[in-house]
């Protein structure tokens, strides 16, 4: 799913029907064909603010199964747009087989072709982002829909009810982000872990071997569990907590399974939206408009797509990015030559090649130049006291590290990687959390409430080992309750 | 491109009604949210005035209770954003704990979100979830929660005795007519009677109007639908069928019993040392039953409030629920605050008065003596005096208390109460009433 930023606009009265987006929809596929765009067939859905209001709060899917999460979001989103704080998107659109993305009945001709081309940006690049390849498109939209209906019958069944799902789904919710970024990468069974280890554990051949010692082999561990550090918290609770029913499983499945769905949208939102602008721009200056379409076009174009101060806007820096990778393999000034060597590839081709192969990580690590940075004012802010200082901006001696802390906080990486170490830790099933550390503590109240989360699904004592200021540390949380203790 | 056509779906109002999806999950939100307010009533109506305002009045309540919560970074992590073209190290771009900038509304899960926000609350469910807070019977909270404010009368069938204003003239027709048909003159008597429908008019002199003339034609109607019914010829018969006593009938009115009277309800609180949530609950609940309960009896109260340390003063609800003075306490100061006032606006020959006093039963010793005679002419002008100890459980072992100093106090209509815990609320009000007693006018 994504969704465009829109500064609430008055509602108009339309001035076009369904035959005309039918017209303006076969002129924008044929210019998306020209460009070289490959999509998915597509799916538009007119509804009014309500309807959109209400796709939000679900974020797009037609179908989804029921938590009080979402009536809380959908009154959030309700109150903000009442008062005026936020406008809703033009459209939303989720990656699925055909595509489905839905129009605001209100939105002038204008508007609506100008999301009709957004739209196809999304579409192409769902079908070709190597990100997505994971996510099934043709199933998304049964996916959901059978879960929903899975979980609407655990609602209803009388020996389960609402109370005991709200149970899980609020705890598996609080953990759902702790899985595997790199959908990818393939997961080992335990089989091929086992095997793994082995061929570690042999050591590398040493062609030495008559002249010195032999390296003691360690014979690897092979009744732990997990054999190698597990990301898939509700997975790994799922397949090694024996006392959850039938139903309790299924529902971390469900969770797990659409949390995997949308980590894909994170780990490419800057790219998706910078990209989806890119051809919306292209395909709306191809079109021809006349006169005043174009006025309006220039206005809502530019209203999408402007720098926010204080906060990074995705339309804004992944435009950018684009146009200058476009420009820098067209165009290239002497100085990009010289340090650059001359272009190998034509734009074109370049920015197809890299909406293929990057995540929002890569694409910046590669292609966010120190011109561009300096040029867009990116700094790098930390809290001193109460207050949020600018620590460090785009300059000779800064930039670098302004781009990595600009890295930490895109997609996946900002958020902290928990991985489980020992599900039999001391030999009386607590379950060994730790989170790998970055340089950045974990908020401690929010910490607290997830690890008792993770108890309630594990049943048994969990510890957390962790970095609190500077000191090693672990939380645990059992049936006492919750502590922190300092560990040497 | 691949081929097919594109497909637009036409929005259609069935399916957004049909689909609404949400609401489900709306509602249950909205008992989450209500069960917030319920775990924090305490501190809501320890902050909120609520003693005799309007019923309607919408309170905004922070919600703090409904978090979803995740792992994630804490304020040591630095973030990166854009700025406005000229950033310089050391610019301040925000504060912590609030949405920090480069937060995306859709970055999901990276920061602990502000999920502080308020709801609205009408008065009246504020009211209902206390109840529920102070475990009220459902009998009761109902009548606590209507005022009837207004004198008011309900109809309650026929009699055959009444004022002339209050005749029912279609049923006093009907009455002569059945009358008639019982008698053996029947048939001549049936259209004579027609004829004279028109002496209805010399029953009523006082009172005329149109509803008179719709009254009387009704009748006739309903005259002749009898008549028609017995088969009976309308032939011209000049002989009278005058009406009896026995036929009138008198709409029958009952009058809702309400004291018609003037009530005046006194809380006195100390307000030395300092009142923390419990103890503000306690007392402002107790209070607010009192109000509402002296309401549903009297058409017109008053309230007053009297705070006192070593001195007393007549205060509005905000600063009596407010003032944390420190010192000691003269419980006489309140008491003789209240007689002054009662003097000076509220005599008990036109007011039925109610004066109840919540505190922490602290007092200077040597001020007992004219705390225990205030309290005894008050207890004597009073419909009711009541003391209210309130002891939050685990304080009352290391304070004096004035419970028994007031055991002396021998007047039937003053009543000690001993409050630790909300649950004591209901049960000591209603131990407090049982003490009522009625003055002769």
């Amino acid at each position: 799913m994504s969704a465009t930023p829109h500064a609430g606009a008055a509602p108009r009265i339309a001035t076009w029907n369904l035959n005309d987006l039918a017209e303006w929809d076969r002129r924008i596929r044929e210019k998306a064909a020209g460009f070289g765009l490959d999509c998915y067939p597509q799916e538009f859905e007119l509804c009014d603010h309500n309807g959109m209001l209400g796709y939000m709060a679900y974020s797009g899917m037609p179908s989804h199964y029921p938590h009080w999460s979402y009536g809380k979001s959908y009154e959030k989103l309700k109150t903000l747009y009442d008062h005026g704080v936020s406008g809703l998107p033009y459209e939303m659109v989720i990656n699925s087989n055909p595509a489905i993305a839905y129009l605001m009945r209100d939105n002038s001709i204008l508007l609506q072709v100008l999301t009709i081309a957004h739209v196809y940006g999304h579409n192409d690049f769902f079908k070709n982002n190597f990100t997505f390849k994971s996510t099934r498109a043709e199933l998304t939209i049964e996916a959901f829909k059978a879960a929903a209906m899975r979980v609407r019958r655990y609602v209803e069944d009388p020996s389960i009810g609402v109370e005991q799902v709200e149970r899980i789904l609020d705890a598996a919710h609080a953990l759902s982000w702790q899985c595997r970024r790199n959908l990818a990468i393939k997961k080992l069974t335990p089989l091929e872990q086992m095997a793994r280890a082995e061929d570690a554990a042999q050591g590398q051949p040493d062609p030495f071997q008559k002249i010195h010692a032999r390296k003691q082999i360690e014979a690897p561990d092979f009744h732990k569990v997990p054999l190698e550090p597990d990301e898939d918290l509700l997975l790994f609770i799922r397949d090694h907590n024996p006392f959850l029913a039938d139903w309790e499983r299924d529902l971390l499945t469900i969770v797990d399974e659409e949390a995997k769905y949308f980590i894909s949208m994170m780990e490419t939102k800057i790219m998706n939206e910078g990209w989806a602008s890119y051809w919306h721009k292209k395909i709306l200056e191809s079109l021809e408009l006349e006169q005043g379409l174009h006025l309006e076009f220039i206005v809502s174009h530019n209203q999408v797509v402007r720098p926010i101060p204080g906060q990074i806007n995705p339309y804004h820096l992944g435009l950018k990015i684009w146009e200058d990778i476009y420009r820098r393999f067209t165009n290239p000034t002497a100085e990009e030559i010289k340090r650059d060597g001359p272009p190998v590839k034509s734009g074109a081709e370049k920015i197809f090649e890299v909406r293929e192969v990057e995540r929002d990580a890569s694409f910046i690590r590669r292609y966010l130049t120190e011109d561009l940075m300096r040029e867009m004012d990116i700094f790098e802010y930390e809290a001193r006291g109460e207050e949020l200082v600018v620590s460090k901006v785009a300059d000779e001696e800064g930039w670098q590290e302004v781009k990595a802390t600009l890295i930490k906080n895109v997609g996946t990486n900002s958020i902290p990687v928990l991985k489980v170490e020992d599900a039999d830790f001391g030999q009386n099933r607590t379950l060994y959390v730790k989170h790998y550390h970055d340089g950045r503590d974990l908020h401690i109240e929010y910490a607290e409430k997830s690890l008792n989360y993770l108890q309630r699904l594990w049943g048994r004592e969990v510890v957390l080992e962790t970095v609190l200021d500077g000191k090693r540390s672990l939380l645990c949380s059992n049936d006492r309750g919750f502590s922190v203790r300092a560990l040497k | 491109m691949s081929g097919g056509d594109t497909i637009f779906r036409e929005y259609r109002i069935s399916d957004a009604e049909r689909s609404d999806r949400s609401a489900g999950d709306r509602l249950r939100h909205r008992q989450k949210v209500r069960e917030s307010i319920r775990e924090n009533i305490a501190d809501i109506i320890a902050e909120e005035s609520i003693i005799g305002k309007d019923k309607d009045r919408v309170i905004k309540v922070p919600l703090r209770g409904i978090k979803e919560y995740r792992f994630v970074f804490g304020d040591n992590a630095p973030g990166a954003s854009q700025g406005d073209g000229d950033s310089r190290p050391g610019q301040v771009v925000g504060k912590t704990g609030k949405d920090r900038p480069g937060e995306g509304d859709e970055q999901a899960g990276d920061r602990p979100g502000v999920d502080y926000y308020e709801t609205d609350v009408t008065l009246e469910e504020l009211i209902e979830i206390m109840f529920e807070d102070l475990e009220l019977p459902n009998l009761e909270r109902r009548a606590l929660r209507e005022i009837q404010s207004d004198y008011s009368s309900r109809r309650k069938g026929y009699r055959k005795v009444g004022i002339r204003i209050r005749l029912d003239k279609r049923r006093t027709a009907k009455q002569r007519v059945m009358r008639m048909l019982a008698s053996d003159k029947r048939n001549d008597a049936v259209a004579r009677a027609l004829e004279e429908s028109k002496a209805d008019r010399e029953l009523d002199t006082e009172v005329e109007g149109e509803s008179d003339e719709i009254a009387l034609e009704e009748g006739r109607l309903d005259e002749e639908a009898l008549a028609a019914s017995t088969g009976a010829a309308f032939q011209r018969v000049h002989r009278r069928f005058p009406f009896h006593q026995d036929d009138l009938r008198y709409k029958h009115v009952e009058i809702d019993t309400k004291e018609e009277s003037n009530a005046a309800v006194i809380c006195i609180m100390d307000t030395s040392g300092s009142m923390d949530t419990m103890k503000k609950y306690l007392a402002r609940s107790f209070f607010f039953l009192l109000y509402q309960f002296i309401s549903t009896r009297y058409r017109n109260v008053e309230i007053v409030f009297i705070a006192h340390h070593t001195e007393a003063s007549e205060v509005t609800e905000e600063e009596f629920f407010h003032k944390g003075e420190s010192g000691g306490t003269f419980i006489s100061s309140g008491y003789a605050k209240a007689l002054e006032i009662i003097a000076a606006r509220y005599h008990p020959s036109l007011w039925n008065l109610y004066a109840f006093h919540c505190s922490d039963g602290d007092n200077f010793d040597s001020d007992n003596p004219a705390a225990l005679k205030d309290a005894e002419e008050l207890a004597g002008i009073c419909n009711l005096f009541g003391y209210g100890e309130i002891k939050p459980l685990g304080s009352r072992y290391y304070e004096s208390s004035m419970l028994n100093v007031f055991r002396r106090i021998q007047a039937p209509n003053f009543h000690t109460v001993l409050i630790e815990r909300k649950e004591d609320i209901w049960p000591s009000f209603k131990a407090f009433l049982a003490k009522d007693r009625v003055k002769e006018a």
